[in-house]
This record gives C-alpha cells, sequence and structure tokens, in this order.
C-alpha cells in the first residue's frame, strides 16, 4: 500500500487541440507505462470518434509510477476527462477525484471559453493548479503574452508555469516534477469504513460493467461487498486494479488511490457517476456532496432512412445506452418520417456523438429531426408538462404559459469580430451580462435561451468570427417566454417533423425561410403543392410549387425497353419512401434536407 | 385490338463521325471487313430463325449507327436470308435510317432495289449553324435534296429533326418546322434534344457550356410542337412520331405495341416468345466482340430471359401509354392474361384521371395530350403502386 504522502492525483485540463492527449502520450512514455511498441497518439482516446475529434467522450485513469529527483517514488494518477460544456457533470465528478489539475494551454492560441469552464470548476474544487504552456516549440508561440492572458482572464498566477513542447517532449520532466512538488497529497483514514467517488463506469463485454473510483477512506479489494449509495444496491466485488493505461489487477485499493473494480454488476445505468460506494456492511451515514442524476437538456428524433432499420436501431440504441446512461430514448411515431425514437442528450456534442456512432459503429443511415429543448408548458388547469417535442405541444386554450431553459453563454472572441457576435446574441435575445479585454480579445458573458443556440448558434459564431470566437454555456434556469408553435403544411396538411417552437417575434421569419426552402426541396409534381407555414390556425407564409409541365422520354424504342423498365422499377423503390399529402407525394429527402436548415 | 406485327430489327455500329448528343451503340472504325460482316449478320438471323421461325415478318428495320453506310448488296442479303425463315407480309415494310449527305445519298437506288421501300433520314437541323453544333457531316442544302432524292426513290418516308437545341428561339423553330413539313411526306419524327450520360454534350452541359432550356420553355416548346404538326395534318401518333392517317412507321409500332421483334447485330435487343414465353435477348454491344462470337458460336446472345408476367406488364404500359392510341384491354389480356383495371391500383389510376392525365376507355387506356407531355412522371405514378406482381401468364 503506497504511502498517501507518495500519492499524487491530477487531472488536464485543455481546449480541443491545446495537447492535452499529446501531453498524457508523453506522461505515460516518461514513466515506462507502455512500451514503445505499445505507445500509439492519443492512447487513453479509446473509441475511434474520440481520436479523431480530438475529443474524449469517457473518462480514463492511468497510474505512473515516478522516481522523482529527490529519489523517491511517486504514484501519480492521471485522469483524463472529458472535455467539452455536455459533459461538465461528468468532469465535475473527475475533478472531485483529484487534489489539482494541469491547465494546458496553447502558447500559440491563448485561453478558450471551454478551458474557463473546466478551471473554474477545478477551482471551485480547491484544487492546486500547475499552468503548463503547450507548443512553445512553434515560431508563433508567445508565451508571456498568454501568461498575462492567463492573469488577466483566470485571475490565475502564471508566473511558475512550465513551459513545454508535448509533441518535442521538451521540459515534459518539468511537469512531472511540478506534481510531486506543488500539488497536495490526497488525505484520508484507512481504518475508516469504505467511502469511494463513482467517477464514470463502462461496460465490457467480458467483465460486465467497469467502475472507475477514488477511495476517500478505507478499502476495497475482492470479496469486499460494497453498496451504491443512490439506489441502496449491493454487489460483490469480483476484481479492484488500476490502468497503466492497461488494466492490471492490484490486491486492493486503499485511501487516495484511484483505480477500477468490477462487481457482476449488468448495467451501466446502475452505476451513476458521482454516486458513492460505500461498504454494504459498514454503511457511511452521508454521501459524498456533488451527486446528481443526469438529466437531458436537448431533445431530437433519430428515425431510420430505411423503415426497415428501425428494429436494428432500437438494438443500437440499447447497445449504446450500455455504455452512456446519461442518453434517453423512447418510441416516436411521426406521419412524415415513420417509426423512430426520441431521445435526449446532455448537449449538442453529445447528440453529435451519439448519431455518429449510430452511423459507424452500427453503419445505419439516420434522419435526424430538428433539436429541441425541454419547455415547461404551465397548463391552465395548474398542471406543469414537461415537453420533449414540439408535436405534443397541447392545444394552445389550454396552455396558460410556456416557460424554457436559459443559459448562461461565455464567449471569447477576438476584438475583430466583437461586432457580429454582438449583433448574433442579440438576434438570438441575448442579454448581456458582463464584457471585458484581455489583450486583443473580449471575453462576453450572456444570458440566451437555449433554443436559441440549439438552432445553428454555435454554426453562425464560427462563421461570423472565421472560427476564432470559442463558446461555452451552463444551463442557468427556466424563465417564461413569448413561445408559439410553428407547423409547416403541405397540401393542407401538417408535418409533424418540422413543427417547432419558437420565439413568436421569429415565427414568420422561420415559417417564411422553410416554406423557401421547401419550395426549392420538393421536386415538380403532376399536381401543384401548397407549402404552408401557420401559428395556431394563422397562416403566415405560403409558397407554391406548380404542377409540372413537361416530363417525358424523347426516344423510346426496342432497345430501350429494358433499361427504361430498371428506371420505372428503381423510381417504385424511391416511392416507398414517400409519403402521401393530398394528391402528392412528397420525397422523404426533401424533409431531410429541410431538416438541415440550419446548416447554410 | 390492334395488330402488333412481328418484326426484324438489324443494327450496323458503324458511322463516320460520333455525334456529340448520341449515345447509341455506334463507332467510328478506319476500314471493315464488310463480307464478315455480311456473313455475321445472316449467321445471327439463322440462328434466330431457328428459334422463332415460320412466321409472318410485318418488318424490317435498317438502324444504327449509320445503315447507309453498308452496301446495297449487303442489305440484299440480309432481306433474302431474312426471306428464308419467315413469310413476308405483302406488305412487308421495310425501313433503311440514312444520313443526308450527297455521298450516301447515291446509294438510295441501290437500296430500293434491294428490297428497301421506306427511307428515314436524319436530317436533324435545316441550318448551317445547327447541323455543325450538332457534329453532323451534312448541310442543310444536302439534306433538302436527300430528301427529294428519297421521295422519288420510296413511296414511303421520313426524316428525323431535333429541337430545343442551345440558343434556338421558339420563333426560329416554329419556321424551321414548317419548312420541314413542307418538305416532308407521310412522316415526320421531332425529338427534344436531352442531354444523355457518357456524350460529349453531357461534359460540356457538366462544364456549364451548353445552355439547355429550362422546363418551361421546353414545354413550350413541346406544345408548339404538337400544335404546328396537328394543324399541318401530321399529328403525333406517338410522343415523338408525327405521321398522316396510315403513314406511321409499322416496325415502331410493334415495339410500342408490345409485339414480338427479333434484335440481330452488336448491342440489337429483342423480344420473342419462344417455345411460349417471351423472352428478353440481348446480343453483344461491343463491335469486335459481337463478330468474334458469331463466328465461333453462329450468334452473340448475351442473354435471352424469359420476362416476368409483371416485368411484361409493365413494358407493355411504359411502351403502350407512348402511343396515342393508348394500351387496349385486348393486349393486356393477351400478354398478361389479366385485364388493365387488375394491373393498375385503381385510386392511383382515378387521380390521373382527374388530373386530366389519362383517359380510361371500354376499349382501353390511353394517355392525353397532357398526360403524353408528362409521361414519365404518369408512368411512376401509375406503376408505383401497380399490383403488377399478381399478373400471370
Amino acid at each position: 500500500m503506497t504511502d498517501l504522502s507518495h500519492i499524487r492525483n491530477f487531472a488536464i485540463i485543455a481546449h480541443i487541440d491545446h495537447g492535452k492527449s499529446t501531453l498524457a502520450d508523453r506522461l505515460i512514455q516518461l514513466c515506462g507505462g507502455l512500451s514503445a511498441r505499445e505507445m500509439r497518439d492519443q492512447v487513453l482516446d479509446t473509441m475511434e470518434i474520440e481520436r479523431e475529434r480530438g475529443i474524449t467522450i469517457k473518462a480514463q485513469t492511468v497510474r505512473l509510477a515516478y522516481r522523482a529527483k529527490n529519489g523517491r517514488s511517486y504514484e501519480l494518477n492521471l485522469m483524463d476527462t472529458p472535455g467539452h460544456v455536455d459533459f461538465s457533470y461528468e468532469v465535475s465528478r473527475s475533478l472531485a477525484a483529484c487534489e489539482g489539475s494541469l491547465l494546458v494551454v496553447d502558447a500559440t492560441q491563448g485561453v478558450e471559453a471551454q478551458t474557463l469552464a473546466n478551471v473554474y470548476q477545478a477551482i471551485d474544487n480547491n484544487h492546486e493548479i500547475i499552468v503548463v504552456l503547450n507548443k512553445i516549440d512553434l515560431p508563433a508561440a508567445e508565451p508571456e503574452r498568454v501568461k498575462q492572458q492567463i492573469q488577466d482572464v483566470i485571475g490565475l498566477d502564471a508566473s511558475g508555469a512550465v513551459a513545454i513542447s508535448a509533441k518535442t517532449g521538451l521540459h515534459v520532466d518539468q511537469v512531472l516534477e511540478a506534481l510531486v512538488e506543488r500539488l497536495p497529497a490526497p488525505k484520508g483514514d484507512g481504518n475508516a469504513p469504505l467511502k469511494a467517488l463513482l467517477v464514470d463506469s463502462w461496460y465490457d463485454a467480458y467483465l460486465g460493467v467497469v467502475i472507475l473510483l477514488r477511495v476517500k477512506d478505507g478499502h476495497v479489494k475482492a470479496g469486499t461487498k460494497i453498496r451504491l449509495m443512490s439506489t441502496g444496491a449491493a454487489h460483490e466485488v469480483d476484481r479492484v486494479g488500476f490502468f497503466t493505461p492497461k488494466p492490471e489487477t492490484a490486491a486492493e485499493l486503499g485511501p487516495g488511490q484511484v483505480g477500477f473494480l468490477t462487481a457482476g454488476i449488468k448495467e451501466v445505468a446502475d452505476c451513476k457517476i458521482g454516486d458513492t460506494i460505500t461498504e454494504d456492511r459498514r454503511p457511511m451515514a452521508e454521501a459524498l456532496p456533488g451527486f446528481k442524476p443526469s438529466v437531458p437538456v436537448v431533445f431530437c428524433g433519430l428515425f431510420p432512412v430505411d423503415a426497415a432499420e428501425y428494429g436494428q436501431l432500437r438494438e443500437s440504441l440499447a447497445k449504446l445506452r450500455l455504455n452512456d446512461a446519461s442518453f434517453q430514448f423512447e418510441p416516436e411515431t411521426s406521419a412524415a418520417l415513420g417509426f423512430g425514437f426520441r431521445c435526449g442528450f446532455l448537449g449538442l456534442l453529445h447528440l453529435e456523438i451519439v448519431q455518429e456512432r449510430l452511423r459507424r459503429e452500427f453503419n445505419l443511415e439516420l434522419i435526424t429531426t430538428a433539436p429541441s429543448v425541454v419547455y415547461r408548458v404551465h397548463l391552465t388547469n395548474g398542471d406543469i408538462l414537461e415537453l420533449h417535442n414540439p408535436a405534443d405541444l397541447p392545444d394552445p386554450v389550454r396552455i396558460d404559459h410556456i416557460e424554457e431553459p436559459w443559459i448562461k453563454a461565455t464567449i471569447l472572441v477576438p476584438s475583430d469580430y466583437l461586432g457580429p457576435i454582438l449583433k448574433l446574441c442579440e438576434d438570438r435575445r441575448g442579454v448581456q451580462l458582463d464584457r471585458t479585454y484581455a489583450g486583443s480579445r473580449a471575453m462576453l458573458t450572456y444570458r440566451l435561451p437555449l433554443n436559441e443556440v440549439v438552432f445553428d448558434f454555435h454554426d453562425r459564431l464560427k462563421s461570423v468570427s472565421r472560427g476564432y470566437a470559442s463558446f461555452d454555456y451552463q444551463l442557468d434556469s427556466y424563465q417564461e417566454g413569448q413561445l408559439v408553435k410553428l407547423t409547416i403544411l403541405v397540401n393542407a396538411e401538417a408535418v409533424d417533423a418540422l413543427s417547432c417552437i419558437v420565439h413568436g417575434h421569429v415565427a414568420e421569419s422561420r415559417g417564411r425561410a422553410l416554406c423557401v426552402r421547401l419550395k426549392e426541396l420538393i421536386p415538380r409534381q403532376l399536381f401543384k403543392i401548397a407549402v404552408q407555414a401557420a401559428i395556431g390556425g394563422r397562416v403566415i407564409a405560403r409558397e407554391t410549387i406548380s404542377a409540372m409541365r413537361k416530363d417525358v422520354t424523347a426516344k423510346c424504342y426496342g432497345g430501350d425497353v429494358s433499361r427504361k423498365r430498371k428506371l420505372l422499377d428503381k423510381q417504385k423503390e424511391g416511392k416507398k419512401r414517400m409519403r402521401q399529402y393530398g394528391n402528392v407525394e412528397i420525397p422523404q429527402s426533401a424533409f431531410i434536407a429541410a431538416l438541415k436548415i440550419g446548416d447554410d | 385490338m390492334n395488330e402488333r406485327g412481328f418484326g426484324l430489327y438489324v443494327h450496323w455500329p458503324f458511322c463516320r463521325a460520333k455525334c456529340p448528343y448520341c449515345d447509341f451503340n455506334s463507332h467510328v472504325r478506319e476500314t471493315i471487313d464488310e463480307a464478315r460482316w455480311r456473313r455475321a449478320l445472316i449467321a445471327e438471323i439463322d440462328h434466330y430463325g431457328g428459334l422463332a421461325g415460320g412466321r409472318t415478318l410485318a418488318s424490317i428495320f435498317f438502324g444504327g449507327g449509320t445503315p447507309s453506310l453498308m452496301a446495297p448488296a449487303t442489305v440484299a442479303a440480309v432481306i433474302e436470308r431474312a426471306g428464308r425463315h419467315w413469310r413476308f407480309d405483302p406488305d412487308i415494310e421495310i425501313t433503311l435510317e440514312a444520313n443526308p449527305s450527297s455521298v450516301e445519298a447515291a446509294n438510295f437506288e441501290g437500296y430500293r432495289t434491294a428490297g428497301v421501300n421506306r427511307l428515314s433520314l436524319g436530317v436533324q437541323a435545316l441550318n448551317d449553324r445547327d447541323l455543325k453544333m450538332l457534329g453532323r457531316l451534312h448541310d442543310a442544302a444536302e439534306a433538302i435534296s436527300a430528301v427529294a432524292l428519297a421521295r422519288r426513290h420510296f413511296e414511303r418516308g421520313s426524316f428525323d429533326l431535333i429541337y430545343a437545341r442551345p440558343g434556338q428561339t421558339a420563333a426560329d423553330w416554329e419556321s424551321e418546322l414548317r419548312q420541314a413539313i413542307a418538305m416532308a411526306g407521310e412522316h415526320l419524327s421531332v425529338y427534344q434534344l436531352t442531354i444523355e450520360p457518357n456524350t460529349v454534350f453531357a461534359g460540356a452541359y457538366r462544364r456549364g457550356e451548353l445552355a439547355m432550356p429550362d422546363e418551361d420553355t421546353a414545354a413550350n416548346l413541346f406544345e408548339t410542337t404538337q400544335d404546328v404538326m396537328e394543324s399541318a395534318g401530321l399529328p403525333a401518333y406517338e410522343i415523338s412520331n408525327h405521321a398522316r392517317p396510315g403513314g406511321e412507321c409499322r416496325h415502331n409500332l410493334t415495339y410500342w405495341r408490345y409485339g414480338d421483334y427479333v434484335g440481330v447485330g452488336p448491342g440489337a435487343h429483342g423480344r420473342l416468345t419462344i417455345d411460349g414465353a417471351k423472352r428478353a435477348t440481348r446480343q453483344h454491344r461491343a463491335p469486335e466482340a459481337w463478330l468474334q462470337a458469331v463466328e465461333l458460336e453462329g450468334h452473340a446472345t448475351r442473354t435471352s430471359d424469359p420476362i416476368e408476367p409483371s416485368d411484361r406488364a409493365a413494358e407493355m404500359l411504359m411502351m403502350g401509354l407512348r402511343l396515342v392510341e393508348g394500351v387496349s384491354d385486348a393486349n393486356a389480356k393477351a400478354e398478361t392474361g389479366r385485364g388493365l383495371d387488375e394491373l393498375v391500383d385503381g385510386a392511383r389510376l382515378a387521380r390521373l384521371v382527374e388530373g386530366g392525365f389519362v383517359e380510361r376507355s371500354a376499349q382501353g387506356l390511353r394517355a392525353t395530350a397532357a398526360g403524353r407531355q408528362r409521361l414519365d412522371a404518369v408512368l411512376a405514378e401509375l406503376l408505383a403502386g401497380a399490383n403488377l406482381s399478381m399478373a400471370r401468364n
């Protein structure tokens, strides 16, 4: 058992591409965690999607054995955390398992908005923070300016910053020394009853659910009967261990240590992040602070393009949920899109990740309906309805008022692009809370309605700032809004997949834009088509797709019969993906394209 | 019930130059050994004559490529050989497609002597600028005299025009069409220019070098064409084919009425009933490979597959609705064993009837003028809901 004073637990905080994974790779190499043969880039990002997009979705830990310059051997536990706002709760739990953090900042770029939120979380967790300036080997590196910025923007003393190049390995050893010298050792009582924090969990095909934990007090080993405090469920531990990053079995895990356990648990959903693990025989009276069940904030419909893939989609969603309990799904039926699922996500990135994994790992072609937030609908009879799907909005006469979620957003942007960013925020009903400057960059704090953010805000932000603005947010509160349901009608029939809830001020322009877009997308047909946008019963926009005037093959003789018939067979297949509106059939592809209205 | 006829199609795959709009099976060769080609065509006629001989032949059609590059002796040999396998209808129609250049016009009389009684000329345009743009090797003056010469030698005939050319105005086309009508005899084929994949025009179009008319312009041109032709006494009997009553091309009517036809030569298709089952036949497409196969095996058939009843019904409707006369219940019954009402979806048919695109009479089903102008969409609608798989022989 390692002496508590020889343990250091730390997290790495960094913006995407600022070098977190590369630094982790170097630290592992320096401490001999993996042989050169086993080493590859971003070893900790196990999912293909993590590696490709440079983001970490699941928390990972590595135990490093480091012999410091003072001659003593230390056990360093590196906690690689998800780095995105959608996973801020997961991040907070990972941080709660550590005593300190490395704040990695790209010396050519400076601080970004995402970094801020995580640094503040680390400060909230009383972390000792070591500033690491990365990429100093690049000619564009400006370590002094970035140090100043860290002091101005974050309010963190950066005088002791370690300047490194994770890529070349320059001064990475100084990072290890700083960890040993500057981070406090964990505290804990080995004789007290078991008290451990559940940091993350995932499903392993052979072991069942694997729990990542940080022991605060007491010990856990094979045979210990543990209890998960949020559910009260008890399980007998099969195995405990740690990662190097390869899994290694250990005799036990004691106070201050980070590692994993398996206990024959079947479902990840039973192992809630932030839960307290205690001993069934000697349970704790009080759970660790900070636990909250994860609640999806963004919802959308997922439909298979090919209706025959519905069953496969259901199985795939269930499989994904095995590993990601924060994501929810329930069956949904759409007249336009057929059978699918209403799914809840922690945020837009989470939505994208799930969608992409379904596409890649399960080979499913999907239609995603416009993302929607959770509205609180106050009915005239006093009931409150949590609305996940705009199609379910009750009759307006039954509604007293609707509340929508607002967020507090932080935007960092070079001052040159400030104008368009301010305009974008105003257009999206934003309320400015703060505006400060640090060097050539401005930091804006806004309150914004989340439904304006899920509708292409991030894309617009990137486009008006040429990609320089960075953005982060946290949920703030619910607030009453003048919200209406916008319905799109084709030949007087509502297209459920396109209905959305919007603010009264933008309803008309949004409705008009959708009608124009549909007019472009729906090909002319034998009969004319009316496309309308309506709020309640009031039509606010109309476009007419005039009937087709000519569509005939000029030459068709004896040699053309087979080819032409095969073409008709193909068209017939295509008709299966059409939906009848009055006397016309609209291809599903038109609705799919219309759902991407925010993309350009 | 209209007589569906039984025809023979002979494909001659060579051209002096490939036209930029053409996606037909045509090839340019420095020289060819015509005697070998003649023997091979005859061998394929023998092959199909052996499989489906003894019937009455109503028409022969020499298509291409450019069949007017064949020596009259080759044409004569082919016709003679067909006569050994099939009884010639007393009114047999023997058509040859010809280019209206002065070189080819020199052979017209020879073709007449060989037995050809109908000439179809690829005039395409009546002004030199457009002929050049279409890659044709003749000029307008040559075309005009070739048409006159053809009319002297052949009692029956037709010529082709292409319209909706890049840069052509509605007024240009109308006056050119009137000039063509004045020259025409009993038959005229007018095709709207379409961009076919894998042609020179397709590349130019993709690069934005060809300004093609939009749908409304194309529709106006089509409607104008219909009106002008109709008032000149040459109404449409098919989408792109116009004739005075009795002047219709009988061979092509066999295709549209979904009758039987034999196809010989590279890439030729056939629809042929052998031992009671209608088959789709296709010959090897590449000229040299076709020739080799015929010399080795006596024929170059790539496929000869019985056609499913559902596919027969689809093909019959697809071809038959191109004709003004439409598809008759009698033909539908003869082909599929079922009446038209059993072949198509009632609700879809009703919508199309209500929209004025098709008409159902006691005798059959026909597309109206509006329906023919949008036939591809009408067919997609009609055949999508068709319960064709139930159709039985």
